[in-house]
């Protein structure tokens, strides 16, 4: 479904991804592991049009989207949840949603279908973002994310400084856009955030691509792991 | 004439200067706010809106009412218009650079200013107004019988620009709505929140760009349109206007709507009353001085935000 074949990428002079390719199955969770500095965001910037190619393709279906303009990456059916969140700030909860929707022209349906995964965003539907806790901005990013209907997520950090039940429940929330056919590219920093939900667990190390490795064989025998992520 | 009546006028000739203020500023600090450019060129945009006012008035017969009617279309969409190409054949090149585009508006500024003064020449030309008839204010006087509403002598003002301040107010009132219930507004705002984030959701930012450099300098064009029949077009006048607007959205905070509003009536009113009463250039001054003190106390304005 997604296909990354030999990207080049960085800031500027300074090359980050040294032809990294990756592909990703409808259905699937591949989750991206590295250490810092290892690229991982720099390749969901990439894949988002973010960051220039200097080199390689990638491509959704039969699609290159590095021959798209930026704009016209979500409009492919990516959705993207970046580190940190970064809400529009100054927007409120349905604001952020309805940014969401103009992307690939959902509608009110779509959006109710979105604030069922998350309750908790329904009732502070007028309230500003920066004003949520940092669980459920993360609800919302995701949720801003979910309203592009995407056939590829990308989600960076999800989980990062949030507390269990939270977790839990975006890890839910993840679990089922898989089960109902999206493709989610999910960069971790925690093996153990990971392993629940992963299908497949690729490594990236100062910007090239180590193994990629099933869920199963990781739980099985964690040394590829230990050897990655110097733990 | 008493004080009081005096005031008044004060108040009224303070009132036109900040409605218009408010309009010019709300172009600036949409722009800022929006794109983080700092538009030098925005006074000469306000200046060619009085030329293309005074050129469409000349142009059309009849009712000075039509002429008008026209000028206050044309000009922001010619002038807006204007801007679009120059946010495309200039800003856009210079990637929207804050340094570089600072020189690029300085240079546009010249650009216009002399193109004006090369085809329609030195002169200060007037425009007249659709209507202008004088209106006597009343005051409440004390007299032998108690209070009573008296007519006095030299307090009127004329139906012009009680016109202007209404007008004004209802165009920022249809800009507040424009940026705060419709999705055009939305997308400017989602796009002033976060460039980066307002492309990966879709929003073509160097479209919205150039839609809101051109909506900037439409907006500065349709208050010169606004205030032409009381101060002539002429060439050099986008100095006092760009001055002032830098004045109020930086005590306003940039980018900050409401804070540009606020600022103008501020600045609109003392400028009005400080000249009536003393002298125009004291109300400068003080426009100055407010500048200063809120760079050093709050240098992020008065609705502004720090920046992270």
């Amino acid at each position: 479904m997604l296909r990354l074949d030999e990207i080049v990428a960085g800031y500027g002079r300074a090359r980050v991804l040294h032809g990294v390719s990756l592909s990703l199955e409808r259905g699937e969770i591949l989750c991206l592991m590295g250490r810092n500095g290892a690229g991982k965001t720099t390749l969901l910037r990439a894949i988002m049009g973010l960051v220039p190619l200097s080199g390689g393709a990638i491509t959704l279906g039969d699609e290159r989207l590095d021959r798209l303009p930026a704009h016209r990456v979500p409009r492919a059916g990516l959705g993207y949840v970046p580190q940190g969140r970064r809400l529009f700030a100054g927007l409120s909860v349905a604001e952020n949603l309805e940014i969401g929707l103009m992307a690939r022209g959902g509608d009110s349906g779509l959006r109710d279908e979105v604030l069922g995964l998350f309750p908790r965003l329904a009732a502070r539907l007028g309230q500003r973002a920066e004003t949520l806790s940092g669980g459920e901005q993360q609800m919302l990013a995701l949720a801003r994310a979910l309203c592009l209907r995407p056939d590829v997520l990308l989600l960076d950090e999800p989980t990062e400084g949030l507390q269990p039940s939270m977790i839990a429940a975006i890890r839910e929330v993840v679990a089922a856009r898989r089960d109902a056919g999206v493709a989610v590219l999910l960069v971790e920093q925690r093996l153990d955030a990971v392993l629940p939900v992963a299908d497949r667990v690729a490594f990236l190390e100062n910007g090239r691509m180590g193994p990629v490795v099933s869920a199963g064989a990781l739980r099985a025998d964690r040394s590829v792991a230990d050897r990655y992520l110097g733990v | 004439m008493e004080f009081g009546p005096h005031l008044v006028l004060a108040l009224i000739e303070g009132a036109v200067t900040a409605a218009v203020l408010a309009l010019t500023a709300s172009g600036l600090s949409l722009v800022f706010g929006v794109m983080r450019v700092v538009n030098i060129a925005h006074g000469e945009f306000f200046m060619l809106g009085a030329v293309i006012a005074w050129w469409v008035t000349q142009s059309i017969g009849g009712h000075p009412g039509w002429g008008f009617a026209a000028a206050m279309v044309a000009a922001p969409l010619m002038v807006g218009a204007l801007a679009v190409a120059a946010d495309l054949t200039v800003l856009r090149r210079l990637s929207y650079d804050p340094e570089r585009t600072i020189v690029a508006t300085i240079g546009l500024l010249y650009i216009i200013q002399q193109l004006t003064l090369m085809t329609y020449g030195p002169e200060a030309r007037p425009v007249v107004a659709p209507f202008d008839a004088r209106i006597a204010l009343p005051w409440p006087e004390r007299g032998a019988e108690g209070w009573q509403i008296g007519w006095p002598w030299g307090l009127s003002t004329t139906a012009w620009k009680l016109a202007v301040i209404g007008a004004a107010a209802a165009m920022v009132g249809a800009l507040w709505l424009f940026m705060a219930r419709t999705r055009a507004g939305l997308v400017l705002r989602a796009t002033q929140a976060d460039r980066e984030m307002a492309t990966a959701f879709g929003i073509p930012v160097e479209r919205v760009y150039a839609l809101t450099f051109g909506l900037g300098a439409g907006l500065a064009a349709l208050a010169a349109v606004l205030i032409v029949p009381i101060r002539q077009a002429h060439y050099l006048m986008g100095g006092d206007p760009l001055l002032l607007s830098f004045v109020v959205v930086i005590i306003g905070g940039l980018g900050s709507l409401p804070g540009t509003l606020l600022a103008a009536v501020l600045i609109g009113l003392s400028d009005g009353i400080i000249s009536v009463f003393f002298s125009p250039t004291l109300a400068k001054i003080v426009a100055t001085l407010m500048v200063a003190l809120v760079l050093v106390f709050r240098p992020q304005g008065l609705f502004g935000t720090r920046a992270p």
